[in-house]
């Protein structure tokens, strides 16, 4: 039986695991599309800010900004760990 | 009105200059006037795919600045009629190309010419964004590899957002996915993308599936584009590629990695 299972066996298929890596790359790099060119700094000058208070995650602050009518609105997630 | 058509991939290597060099040469060979631009300046060899570099004497560089009149540097093609190359320069830093430099130069082109096809550099940087600035259509070389098609996500999301038909808002620029290096072969192992993998995240119209093959460094040796060596695998696709971009509805073919037969295996096969 383990012989059978041992033939059966097929190498991990690395086509697979290629496009799993790439929806995830890809779906991260249509969500900042068209947004301004600063929000990356925005995103870190901010984590760095709420870094001096409590100690979170690079992944705890979440922005985004959505346009509207006349303005832009900015929105910012920030998870922070259970005191 | 001349039909602007960008190549370009973001990632370098990936076939872009062997691409454009293709697709013009076929376009050409189909009765289209045609002329294909370098826009890589400082790196040019669209010149040496097309097998035309000893006779480059002035480049777009020459035109942007009034050194030279455009048809003083544009190159006819030996083996095809209707088809020009517009060399790009080798010496100047790529600050010398302009937006209204190249908007004129275009104007004038659209005159004479069905298609323009503008061969971009690898990156994101001035040459390949002015490549593509003016573009009616793009088309996307991507090989089936995680790094490519990444930055093929990429250059979409510029063709969306950093050119003028994006700026005026004007109907979007159509683009082509085309997969080059396709080994069915490594497909069927599991060990390469597959073209649907690839269409799904991407999520644009397949135009040309190139195998990866022989013919393509044969004809970059000789500089004739493999286009003209109408029997290799490379050369049928890049045809078929060529029919679809001129509106033909053509089935997908995949020429190449054809399992080689216990015959064939014993007594050497063709040179294909």
């Amino acid at each position: 039986m383990k012989l059978l299972d041992f033939l059966k066996r097929e190498r991990k298929n690395t086509a697979t695991v290629a496009k799993e890596r790439l929806q995830i790359i890809v779906a991260h790099q249509r969500s900042q599309r068209g947004q301004p060119d600063y929000m990356p700094m925005l995103e870190r000058e901010l984590l760095e800010v709420i870094r001096r208070y409590v100690q979170i995650d690079d992944d705890a602050v979440n922005i985004s900004m959505d346009s509207e009518d006349n303005c832009s609105v900015l929105e910012l997630n920030v998870t922070l760990p259970r005191t | 009105m001349a039909k602007i058509i960008v190549v370009t991939s973001g990632k370098g290597g990936v076939g872009k200059t062997t691409s454009a060099a293709a697709i013009a040469t076929g376009l050409a060979l189909r009765g289209q006037k045609t002329v294909v631009i370098d826009f890589d300046v400082g790196l040019r060899n669209l010149d040496l795919i097309m097998g035309c570099e000893r006779r480059v004497v002035y480049d777009l560089v020459n035109v942007i600045q009034g050194e030279a009149g455009l048809n003083q540097a544009l190159i006819r093609d030996k083996r095809v009629d209707n088809l020009h190359i517009l060399p790009a320069s080798q010496t100047r830093d790529k600050d010398a190309l302009t937006n209204e430099g190249v908007e004129q130069i275009f104007k004038a082109l659209s005159e004479d010419f069905d298609f323009i096809i503008c061969d971009s550099p690898a990156g994101i940087e001035r040459g390949a964004q002015l490549a593509m600035y003016f573009a009616d259509e793009a088309i996307v070389v991507t090989n089936p590899e995680v790094s490519s098609v990444r930055d093929s996500d990429r250059m979409l999301g510029l063709l969306a957002s950093k050119t003028r038909r994006a700026e005026q808002n004007e109907e979007p620029i159509k683009e082509h996915l085309m997969v080059t290096r396709y080994n069915p072969s490594r497909v069927d192992s599991g060990d390469m993308l597959n073209l649907d993998d690839i269409r799904e995240i991407l999520a644009i119209d397949l135009i040309g599936v190139i195998p990866e093959s022989e013919a393509v460094l044969r004809a970059s040796n000789q500089g004739v584009p493999v286009t003209h060596d109408s029997d290799s695998d490379a050369g049928l696709a890049y045809t078929d590629a060529v029919s679809r971009l001129l509106g033909e509805d053509l089935p997908l073919r995949l020429y190449g990695g054809q399992k080689k037969g216990l015959l064939s295996r014993m007594f050497g096969g063709t040179r294909r």
